[in-house]
């Protein structure tokens, strides 16, 4: 009965090379490993290709994305304020996602706030005294963002209708009616209404930082968003409902309520970023003002595992990549678009390495006998 | 451990040592089997010992670690279920295989690679001819969302035959049929089996076993036990096979703790809210009392797991009452359209065992403190929750039911069946209900947890708690209940005294009532009972 | 009284605008038919678009005479290599490393319209320009060529006839598709895997070769309507950005044919109708906007009726947007 004794079988078939399984629980020291070596496989991989296209030595290229990034204080204080927009805009569709809510219409709920914001400036500006226009500004703000959330979301509540394809479809809208705002606010047909015309209703700034205001509403914002997740009833039956829709009605929490009520949440989030772009810093308004940070948001919050406190880090460095990849395009007078191509990159290997966390692969070297280990591919 | 079989017919699908394992879980440990051609072989085993994953790595969609699969005395390698078909094997799975948006024909046909063009109308010719050889009805051009289980269960069969499998494996086909629909099948088995055909039935119901199969191999644990002869052995010797050690099914039964009802349900209606007005519980009426457990039985589907979850107020009732009786003061409360918060919120206790412990009952990826907090997470004034109180209560519940798990904070879903079944019903008693649903809870657990459970019902029940089983085996239901309940289709059929009631009685009333109204059931109850008045209606 | 020339005008230009819109949504159909909502069809369609540029640049400066036969061949291969390409990393990982598809869509969608916009500017950058564009003039000539006779037959010429050979081809495309997944093994298969994979896996179907080839597929087809769009549509002239928000108008557009290619066709020409509605009406230029937010409102209202109907054959594939593993348990 020894098989292994046996003479040469005809064989049909071959096994197959490669199986693979569900790792049952992952070490954090493998997941973080992984991860870094990931991310350093990227940065190799866009240096070789920045290195290609340019003929530079790569300690330069590496020095001018880090120059982009931390070169001087100014720069410094841009690189903290984008974190801050992208961390803000995370932290806002972070709820949603933890109820599985594939909310991907991020982009549309802070361009609403935008606009909402933008709106207020223009039309109450110097008509009514600073402070109130400041508040009326945040009101609008956040409630539009949060009707953008709330609007889909009523939708899926009642009729399961399929939220991303429909927050999908309000980020163009939202484009169009900033648009349709453009051309009434400025009569010229410009593509942007700017400081000239939005020229009350500007918030503060602290201790002469431009972009101080909005970094400290990032932090206190992460901090919010970590606590309401964990640690409040609200936040548990995000949770709950994420995980089990069944077991949410079962102990009788309302689910459409909650689905709605987050994604108020959610947009107001969205809606008060709006208010941090326009009211905040830019003082202006165009239909691309919040550049893809929605969509890159999503990300962010993916990356991260929708933990808030590791969301810093993600968006950190999504961060430095646009901004590392921006300089070395100046410095070696590419287009603006290689900071795309090198963070699509980058992008590619980070998503890809969370395979290698949850999943084991085994190669199959040949038939193996009774109780011979199996080798195993780390992601490497 | 092979046995020189006495049947003709050369092997026509052999296991040698196969092992398979899910982490660090062995489900198949060096299992060694064989099926002869044109025989069939039943694969007895208790839930959870490894039936399903063996066959499924016949049908490529598990692969085995170790050990290898023989197809007519030649090595077989199986890794996909296209594979297994092209050895001729088919598989008729637990859970239907089948695409709801395309008709019977579409879903039969579909993964076929016989080289013709594609032509439904001709496949429907076939499934034609194929439901009339072996005597099914079915609408080949019918989708597949607008068919009933058994319907959907001939399709799985006709797909299996329309591709001309030699090996037929079914994993437990009687589970979703009545006792009819069930001999129907056995004929049409009978008559593959004189085709020539070799059968797997997987199930764990002894007298089907002794009816259908020639031989009978027995699965404990993930590991081989023996094969015997169908005609050579006995209902008795097969359970000493396949539970490792003679069970006695001595369950203890206190007599009833008290005399008054305390759930009164009249003519509870409810129609599917996902198909469009097909009545699941149709006119239910009876009374739950103090003090007793009162057992309900019926076959898989008949609206057990409905009534239950109505009464919890997870569905919304067309017509009827579902009534709480205040046994002290005699008020009555009006359950029906109230949430499972409401009906907290009323001061009523009422727990709730779900059929579906880890999709309904528990969060699987939540620890077991967070499945604590389930129940109690609205506690207490204020936005944020308090972990301490579940935290306590889930030591407490490892502690006393034995919870074989490395802490409170583990998830729910590394559990095992039986632990997880423990912290469901830990959590449900902790609550102090005077209500108790249990739906299947013994379903899946070996027998000690078995027996924990049953334990725990009875203590529940000799505290005055009206305790209300749904369950599958009728041996269990009459040795510990009180009174059984059998519904069929949605209507009641019977009222039974558990202390007095014959299986067979049992058995009959299940398959009753098939046009509704016309049951002829025990006037028990039911009858004589004065319309209740609830109190704010 | 509406001019029968104007009609007649108005209709063709919606059939080219809204040509680029069918082959991306036909594309993105077959693609979701497999189960993988692609959101990065317009990185692909970007990707696409400057890959055949690439091609017809190099060639429409190798040679002093363009040859038709080559000037049409070489872009269109360039364009279905480079489409085909992105697509494969974005099977790769959502299939095979079994990533979130929403957020491997994004991250092509970024890197694709990179890839264009890179490529494309400094193509612009190599030509020495004074203009922010790029002319592939006899390209575009070969990709219009028109029946002779076109223009002779009058409105039924210029409604029919008068076409680059591209428009024809995303019709027949979007037809073959539409038969393929109703009339064949090979259609009914690929939506077994969209629907349900399990399922499909367990029929033997090969549900990772199903998805790969599916969005591959899928990819290349919607990589042509960028390609259409720059070398017909806008005769030649490759400009940054120009594609604009076509490529998630193409994403709206499968929601309105609910997933099905030949009702594409008339939804693809109708939103194109809504594109240049503007200039056919009296539309003042700051209603514009509102115009053109049209196509995505006709998107969500379809989205809306189609969950409220509820009819299983109209909604989604059943396992859109997840990946699947066999061994879970």
């Amino acid at each position: 009965m020894n098989e292994q004794a046996s003479a040469p079988r005809v064989r049909t078939r071959r096994q197959s090379l490669i199986s693979i399984t569900k790792r049952p629980a992952v070490p954090f020291v493998r997941a973080v490993a992984v991860r870094a070596v990931a991310i350093l496989a990227a940065l190799v991989i866009a240096g070789v290709v920045t290195i290609l296209l340019t003929g530079e030595n790569p300690i330069s290229v590496y020095v001018t994305m880090f120059e982009g990034a931390f070169g001087s204080g100014p720069i410094i204080w841009k690189t903290f304020q984008d974190i801050a927009i992208l961390l803000c805009t995370s932290l806002a569709v972070t709820p949603a996602f933890r109820m599985r809510f594939w909310n991907i219409g991020a982009e549309g709920q802070v361009l609403a706030g935008c606009l909402a914001c933008a709106y207020a400036m223009y039309r109450f500006g110097g008509v009514i005294p600073e402070w109130l226009l400041m508040i009326i500004m945040a009101v609008f703000s956040v409630l539009a963002g949060a009707i953008f959330g709330l609007i889909p979301a009523v939708f899926k509540a009642n009729w399961n209708t399929n939220e991303t394809l429909f927050t999908l479809m309000m980020n163009y809208i939202a484009i169009q009616l900033v648009e349709f705002f453009l051309k009434i606010a400025d009569k010229s047909g410009s593509n942007t209404v700017g400081p000239s015309i939005l020229s009350h209703g500007w918030y503060p700034t602290l201790f002469g930082q431009k972009y101080l205001l909005n970094i400290i509403v990032a932090a206190v914002l992460t901090v919010l968003i970590f606590f309401y997740l964990n640690y409040t009833k609200h936040g548990y039956e995000i949770s709950v409902v994420g995980e089990s829709e069944n077991t949410a009605r079962y102990i009788g929490i309302n689910v459409k309520k909650v689905i709605i009520r987050t994604m108020i949440l959610s947009g107001a989030i969205c809606g008060l970023v709006g208010l941090l772009i326009v009211g905040g810093t830019s003082h202006s308004i165009d239909s691309n003002i919040v550049g893809g940070r929605g969509f890159t948001a999503i990300m962010v919050s993916w990356l991260a595992k929708f933990n808030p406190v590791m969301m810093t880090l993600t968006s950190f460095l999504l961060v430095f990549l646009e901004r590392g990849a921006g300089e070395v395009s100046t410095k070696f007078g590419f287009n603006a678009s290689f900071s795309d191509i090198i963070s699509g990159i980058i992008l590619f290997f980070i998503i890809g390495c969370e395979f290698f966390i949850n999943y084991q692969v085994h190669i199959n070297a040949g038939r193996k006998r009774a109780g011979e280990p199996e080798k195993e591919v780390s992601g490497q | 451990m092979q046995e020189t079989g006495k049947t003709a017919g050369a092997p026509a699908l052999e296991l040698r040592n196969i092992t398979k394992r899910f982490g660090s879980v062995i489900a198949n440990d060096r299992v060694s089997m064989e099926l002869r051609r044109g025989e069939i072989l039943a694969i007895l085993g208790e839930n959870g010992s490894g039936k399903t994953t063996l066959m499924n790595m016949i049908a490529g969609i598990y692969r085995q670690d170790e050990g290898e699969i023989f197809i007519d005395g030649k090595e077989a390698v199986i890794n996909s279920p296209k594979d297994s078909h092209e050895y001729g094997v088919g598989m008729i799975h637990q859970h239907f295989k089948l695409i709801d948006v395309f008709t019977a024909a579409e879903n039969i046909i579909l993964g076929i690679k016989d080289g013709k063009r594609y032509n439904i109308k001709a496949a429907s010719e076939k499934v034609r001819e194929i439901s009339s050889k072996y005597g099914f009805v079915i609408d080949p051009e019918k989708k597949i969302y607008a068919m009933s289980v058994s319907e959907k269960q001939t399709v799985e069969i006709i797909k299996v035959l329309y591709r001309g499998a030699d090996i037929l494996i079914l994993d437990e086909p009687t589970a979703v049929l009545t006792p009819q629909e069930t001999e129907r099948l056995f004929d049409v088995l009978r008559r593959m089996r004189e085709d020539g055909k070799s059968i797997i039935i997987i199930t764990h119901k002894l007298h089907e076993v002794m009816e259908i199969s020639d031989r009978v191999t027995v699965l404990r644990k993930g590991a081989y036990v023996g094969t015997v002869n169908t005609s050579e052995t006995n209902e008795q010797a097969l359970t000493d096979m396949m539970v490792g050690q003679k069970v006695e099914l001595n369950i203890e039964r206190t007599p009833p703790a008290k005399d008054y009802d305390r759930l009164i349900v009249e003519h509870l209606c409810m129609s599917s809210p996902s198909h469009d007005g097909v009545k699941i519980l149709n006119d239910i009426s009876f009374r739950a009392r103090a003090g007793e457990i009162l057992g309900i039985a019926g076959i898989s589907g008949s609206g057990q797991r409905e009534l239950l979850e109505t009464i919890a107020g997870l569905h919304a009732a067309d017509s009827g009452k579902i009534t709480y009786l205040h046994h002290k003061t005699g008020e009555l409360v009006n359950l029906r359209a109230k949430t499972p918060l409401q009906i907290r919120d009323l001061g009523i206790r009422l727990s709730f065992v779900p059929e579906d412990r880890l999709g309904m009952g528990l969060v699987g990826n939540m620890d077991i403190i967070d499945n604590m907090m389930l129940r109690s997470y609205k506690r207490g004034r204020g936005l944020f929750v308090d972990r301490q109180p579940p935290k306590d209560l889930a030591e407490r519940i490892i502690d006393s039911l034995q919870v074989s798990t490395p802490g409170p904070k583990t998830q729910v879903r590394k559990l095992s069946g039986g632990n997880v079944q423990k912290v469901l019903v830990g959590r449900e008693i902790a609550e102090a209900p005077s209500v108790l649903m249990a739906a299947y809870p013994v379903r899946g657990l070996d027998i000690n947890s078995s027996y924990m459970i049953y334990r725990l019902l009875n203590e529940q029940k000799e505290k005055g708690v009206a305790v209300i089983f749904v369950g599958e085996d009728l041996d269990v239901l009459l040795a510990l209940c009180d009174r059984i309940m059998v519904i069929s289709q949605g209507t009641v059929t019977g009222m039974l005294d558990g202390r007095t009631a014959k299986k067979e009685e049992v058995g009959l009333l299940m398959t009753k009532g098939a046009n509704g109204g016309a049951v002829n059931a025990p006037e028990r109850e039911t009858g004589s009972e004065t319309e209740v008045k609830s109190k704010d209606e | 009284m509406i001019d029968g020339n104007v009609i007649v005008s108005f209709i063709s230009r919606a059939v080219l605008q809204g040509t680029p819109l069918l082959l991306g949504s036909t594309g993105e159909i077959i693609t979701e038919k497999s189960g993988n909502l692609n959101l990065g069809i317009p990185g692909i369609m970007y990707t696409g678009a400057i890959s055949g540029v690439i091609g017809g640049f190099f060639y429409q400066n190798s040679v002093s005479r363009v040859n038709t036969a080559l000037a049409i061949i070489i872009p269109l291969l360039c364009c279905l290599a480079g489409s085909l390409l992105v697509s494969l990393i974005y099977s790769f990982l959502t299939v095979t490393l079994r990533a979130n598809q929403n957020v491997t869509g994004l991250a092509i969608t970024t890197f694709g319209v990179g890839i264009g916009n890179f490529f494309g500017g400094s193509l612009i950058k190599i030509t020495g320009s004074a203009v922010p564009y790029l002319s592939l003039s006899s390209i575009a000539k070969a990709f219009k060529h028109t029946l002779p006779f076109a223009s002779k037959l009058g409105w039924f010429g210029e409604l029919f006839l008068n076409y680059g050979f591209m428009v024809y081809l995303a019709v027949i495309i979007a037809l073959v598709a539409s038969y393929i997944l109703k009339h064949t093994h090979l259609g009914l298969q690929l939506r077994a895997v969209g629907e349900s994979p399990a399922t499909a896996d367990a029929a033997g179907i090969n549900v990772t070769a199903y998805k790969y080839f599916a969005t591959c597929i899928g990819g290349m087809i919607a990589g042509l309507g960028g390609l259409y769009y720059v070398i017909d549509y806008s005769n030649g002239i490759w400009s940054n950005d120009g594609f604009g928000d076509r490529g998630w108008l193409a994403i709206a557009l499968v929601i309105f044919a609910i997933w099905r290619p030949d009702m594409s066709i008339l939804g693809s020409y109708l939103f194109g109708a809504l594109y240049i509605l503007p200039n056919y009406t009296s539309v003042s230029l700051q209603s514009l906007p509102l115009f053109e937010m049209l196509p995505y409102v006709v998107t969500v209202v379809v989205l809306i009726t189609v969950s409220l109907r509820k009819k299983r054959e109209h909604l989604p594939p059943a396992s859109l947007g997840l990946s699947y593993f066999r061994e879970e348990r």
